[in-house]
């Protein structure tokens, strides 16, 4: 990634251009790594690079919606197929307004709800960055909707509903860590974007903010301050290191999460880290009602099945091993109200991300060829109900509807 | 013809241990490195999940993990006069294969070897006399010392997490420890395993005896640990499914659990898997290795040039690779000139069953690990007086049972059982609880003989057309005497245990390739102190070739009686360190002998 700029450098050292004092200084790199280092904390790679590409920013990764499917554009300086022949004005309406080149309306895929948060400066760094990228000749064809969701102008109606336009300002009476923090989880990390839940029309429930939302079939958890479901037993110790290394000892980040950690929060400061934590400890959750009990004979074969497949990783008692196999007790993932992230997860298996901090990557097994959905239900509620943990039982019928989805 | 790439810093011949070491500590260097692995990629994650992992049909029986023969083997026989057939189904050793090596299926009992055994003749000599050892041995000093292997084997078993209680901690002895080893730096970097029943029991008879017993210095954790790279293991849970297998659990040291996690995060690290380097290549006087030529998986040929060649493929394959490649000089048993292929040795294990009282004993056997076990280390190396005895070396012994897997425990039972059928049945169930199985429970050196050594098989080739290696090998009557020796000691400590019925099994003669032993293959290049009497520099450097070292057990020039890997790895990590320091700065012989 750093390669354009080595170049750059390179050749400036070669030319020996220091002559004059230009009116702009060409060894000034401030704006080209700010640019690169809002880029990672928009994650533009994870929708604008396909999966496993070498060709950064080319676009073409689809991109599931409750309408229909759309390809993430390529954002490389190529001219024809990329942004190249964009005006500076053009490249930041699509950031901060939502509209395309010649006016044409985007799909809010494309966080620009979130991304308004940024001023013109931010938006003028992230161009500046995304001009040293390798220009690629990649054509993308980013609609892919049915109709009518095809029609660009509905979104003229989308946006008068649920886009509220306008740079970040500061809450007066807050620290400016917590205000650095409201940036960048309300700005460009568009955290509510998979975190907050949306009502029909694809718009944010923005009363439930942070509140949890289902995607590809994961659960993106409660991330208010929330006791019952969301961080409320985190530090923000805990909330700092989850985001940087991916671990902590009663959660690992795996599925869309574990591809933000890797991409995006993995290489942020450690002050934005910790001032991000400081802002969601500071968001109130909803009141819930206590869960009901799980029926005692469910959870004396789910804590059979337990002993037998999973003790000799997240141990007797549930406690996990650092860095390996989260703990089950206590954690809020696992006591989620909906239970689709822990069904996902025992059925499919999934695998950790690996970061510098912490290099593993160890994977949880799939058991849906191993066990019945009967046998699901019964774990999954002894989990969620075992060493001091309480949520609803979860019922074979979930169980049968998620392999359904993921088959 | 093969298609040439563009030149690496270096190229390493296979992905075990030796390769992995090699691979991180020359890529902190900052050299680009590939690595060029004959088998597939292998992660815990994706091959050896817990939820079918323990399968001893699948790993056990039908060897899932291995080498093919199909894909390489070797021809055998006892002598020299004889015609060596080829190996079609492993049976003395196992041959791992793709990433990890060896490494995946290995029980990962982590011993180092004696301060002596890297002086086993000078030592011998000097205590017994020359005319002590017999006239064909030809064992000899590795021209190392231990304490500059010290610091190694101490960076290795850090990485590894290694379980274990020290017994001599920078010279003064320890209770609980081998009281035997050398001095170590520090203690190991995790807690002894905790022993099951029947490994607590042998070392209470033991020391009854006058012995002084310590558990196995394992590479199944007893706790959770993290390494110094930052990768997180996981403790042992006792399952038994070790050698063989994959671990499931993050929790026995391999290069899965230990280095590849950080290795392929780096750029400028490459690994190639399922592709087979075919030779080593040369400049048109010989002196130097201008890279390797491979296969990959379509049956295409590729030239990869490099700076510096590290041949870390399992020892049989690193001797073959040398003399297919015309790298130093073919040994030749009469003259005893050459290097390449001399002083092959093994390990002479043998073991003896205990039946106990089912009423009164129940072992439990799978509660077990693959390196679980007490030993104890007074018959080792020359830590007895050998003069009446008329044999050199030994080895450690011990309750070192490493699972009660069905299908392999239930073949041992008392002498006389029907093979099948009723008896046979009812035999299984009065003793699978309570019996000490015959498994290694001694653990005996393989000194060189001028007649035990590896050259190119005139008949059979491989599927590349390439001469299989040949092994002559046979078991010496030194081997034998110490082995009856060793075993009676151990039968000895098994009936003070309280066993009913004791069946000794010493290693007996000719050398049987269809009977698992160890897979301790050693020696064949050889390291030692000048060129006429070795193929390797003591920083695993060939003589011949400055800019190709040569890792792997390949380079003892005997071996002793512990397991080699502990030691294979810290001679990777000596010979990585003369690498950055010296050859790096100055490319070329870093000894003139």
């Amino acid at each position: 990634m750093h390669r354009p700029l080595a170049l750059i450098l390179a050749m400036a050292a070669l030319c020996g251009c220091h002559a004059t004092e230009a009116a702009e200084d060409s060894q000034d790199f401030s704006q080209l790594d700010k640019g690169r280092y809002l880029t990672v904390v928009s994650d533009c790679a994870a929708c604008h690079t396909q999966k496993g590409s070498d060709q950064a920013f080319a676009g073409g990764r689809p991109i599931e919606t409750p309408f229909g499917t759309l390809l993430a554009s390529n954002i490389t300086p190529d001219r024809d197929t990329g942004i190249g022949a964009w005006t500076d004005d053009e490249f930041v309406n699509a950031l901060t307004k939502g509209t395309g080149r010649h006016g044409a309306h985007l799909y809010p895929a494309m966080p620009y709800n979130y991304l308004t948060k940024l001023s013109r400066d931010d938006a003028l760094a992230i161009r500046a960055y995304l001009k040293s990228v390798p220009p690629v000749s990649h054509q993308v064809t980013a609609n892919q909707l049915p109709f009518p969701f095809n029609i660009r102008l509905s979104m003229l109606a989308w946006n008068a509903l649920f886009f509220a336009p306008g740079a970040f300002k500061p809450t007066a009476g807050k620290s400016d860590e917590w205000n650095r923090g409201a940036f960048l989880v309300e700005g460009p990390m568009h955290c509510g974007a998979c975190h907050t839940p949306k009502n029909v029309l694809g718009g944010t429930e923005t009363s439930k903010a942070l509140q949890g939302d289902k995607i590809d079939g994961w659960l993106a958890p409660n991330i208010t301050n929330d006791f019952q479901r969301g961080l409320g037993h985190w530090s923000p110790e805990e909330i700092v290191a989850y985001l940087k290394a991916g671990h902590t000892k009663l959660a690992a980040a795996s599925g869309p999460m574990g591809e933000e950690v890797a991409l995006s929060s993995s290489k942020m400061t450690d002050g934005d880290l910790q001032a991000i934590a400081i802002y969601l400890k500071d968001q109130p959750g909803q009141e819930q009602p206590p869960p009901p009990a799980a029926a005692s004979n469910v959870t004396k074969a789910g804590a059979a099945i337990y002993a037998d497949e999973c003790s000799a990783c997240h141990g007797l008692k549930g406690e996990g091993v650092l860095g390996l196999a989260p703990g089950l007790a206590g954690s809020s993932g696992v006591q989620s109200t909906d239970p689709t992230t822990l069904v996902h997860v025992v059925l499919q298996g999934t695998r950790s991300v690996a970061t510098d901090a912490a290099p593993t990557a160890p994977a949880m097994p799939s058991f849906g060829w191993l066990l019945t959905d009967d046998q699901v239900a019964a774990v999954t509620t002894y989990v969620r109900n075992a060493w001091g943990n309480a949520a609803p039982e979860v019922a074979a019928n979930d169980v049968a509807r998620a392999r359904d989805r993921n088959p | 013809m093969s298609r040439k790439l563009p030149p690496k810093d270096v190229v390493i011949i296979g992905l075990g241990w030796t390769g992995s070491i090699q691979a991180q500590e020359l890529t902190d260097a900052g050299l680009d490195v590939v690595a060029i692995e004959r088998g597939p990629w292998r992660d815990t994650a994706s091959d050896f999940p817990p939820s079918y992992s323990p399968d001893e049909l699948r790993y056990r029986l039908r060897h899932e993990l291995f080498l093919k023969p199909a894909q390489a083997s070797l021809t055998f026989r006892n002598s020299i006069d004889q015609t060596a057939l080829p190996v079609r189904t492993w049976g003395a050793f196992m041959l791992g294969n793709g990433a990890g090596g060896a490494g995946v299926h290995w029980n990962a009992e982590t011993w180092r070897f004696a301060p002596n055994d890297f002086q086993m003749r000078s030592h011998l000599t000097q205590r017994y006399g020359a005319k002590f050892l017999p006239d064909d041995m030809t064992i000899q000093d590795w021209g190392i010392r231990y304490d500059e292997l010290e610091p190694h084997y101490d960076r290795f078993e850090y990485l590894c997490g290694t379980s274990g209680t020290a017994g001599n901690l920078n010279g003064t002895i320890q209770e609980g420890g081998n009281p035997f080893e050398g001095p170590r730096s520090r203690p190991y970097p995790t807690p002894a395993q905790k022993q099951p029943f029947s490994h607590t029991l042998f070392a209470e008879a033991a020391r009854k005896l006058g012995y002084r017993p310590f558990p196995q210095p394992s590479g199944n954790l007893s706790q959770a640990y993290t390494n110094p790279l930052g990768v997180a293991m996981g403790p042992c849970t006792y399952c038994g499914f070790c050698e063989w297998f994959g671990c499931a659990n993050y929790s026995k040291a391999t290069p899965q659990t230990t280095i590849l996690p950080v290795l392929v995060r780096k750029p400028n690290f490459e690994a190639r898997m399922e592709c087979e380097v075919t030779r080593i290549n040369l400049s048109a006087d010989g002196k130097r290795t201008t890279g390797v030529t491979y296969v990959d998986s379509s049956g295409e040929e590729w030239e990869q040039p490099a700076e510096l060649v590290l041949l870390c493929a399992f020892q049989l394959f690193n001797v073959q690779l040398l003399l297919l490649s015309g790298i130093g000089t073919a040994y030749d048993p009469k003259t005893g000139q050459g290097q390449i292929g001399r002083n092959f040795s093994h390990q002479t294990v043998s073991t003896a069953a205990g039946f106990f009282d089912k009423a009164k004993f129940n072992f439990n056997p799978f509660i077990s690990s693959g390196s679980i076990g007490m030993c104890i280390d007074e018959f080792n190396g020359d830590n007895f007086d050998h003069g009446p005895l008329g044999f050199v070396g030994g080895g450690y012994m011990g309750q070192v049972q490493t699972n009660g897997r069905p299908i392999e425990i239930t073949q041992q039972l008392p002498p006389g059982t029907p093979a099948w059928g009723a008896k046979w049945k009812q035999a299984v169930k009065d003793n699978y609880l309570s019996t000490v199985y015959a498994g290694t429970g001694v653990h005996g050196s393989s000194a060189s003989y001028r007649t035990n050594y590896l050259d190119l098989d005139p008949t059979w080739k491989d599927r590349f057309g390439r001469p299989l290696l040949r092994m002559t090998m046979d078991l010496h009557e030194n081997e034998l005497k110490m082995s009856a020796f060793l075993t009676d000691k151990y039968a000895e400590i098994i009936h003070a245990m309280g066993a009913s019925q004791v069946v000794k099994q010493p290693r007996k003669g000719p050398y049987d390739i269809t009977k698992y032993q160890t897979s301790h293959l050693c020696g064949g290049a050889i390291m030692g102190t000048n060129s006429s009497n070795s193929a390797l520099n003591k920083y695993l450097q060939s003589w011949d070739v400055p800019n190709l070292f040569v890792m792997g057990a390949s380079s003892f020039p005997q071996n002793a009686g512990y397991n080699p890997t502990d030691t294979v790895a810290a001679l990777a990590y000596w010979s990585a360190a003369a690498i950055r320091t010296q050859y790096l700065k100055n490319p070329g012989r870093l000894i003139d002998a």
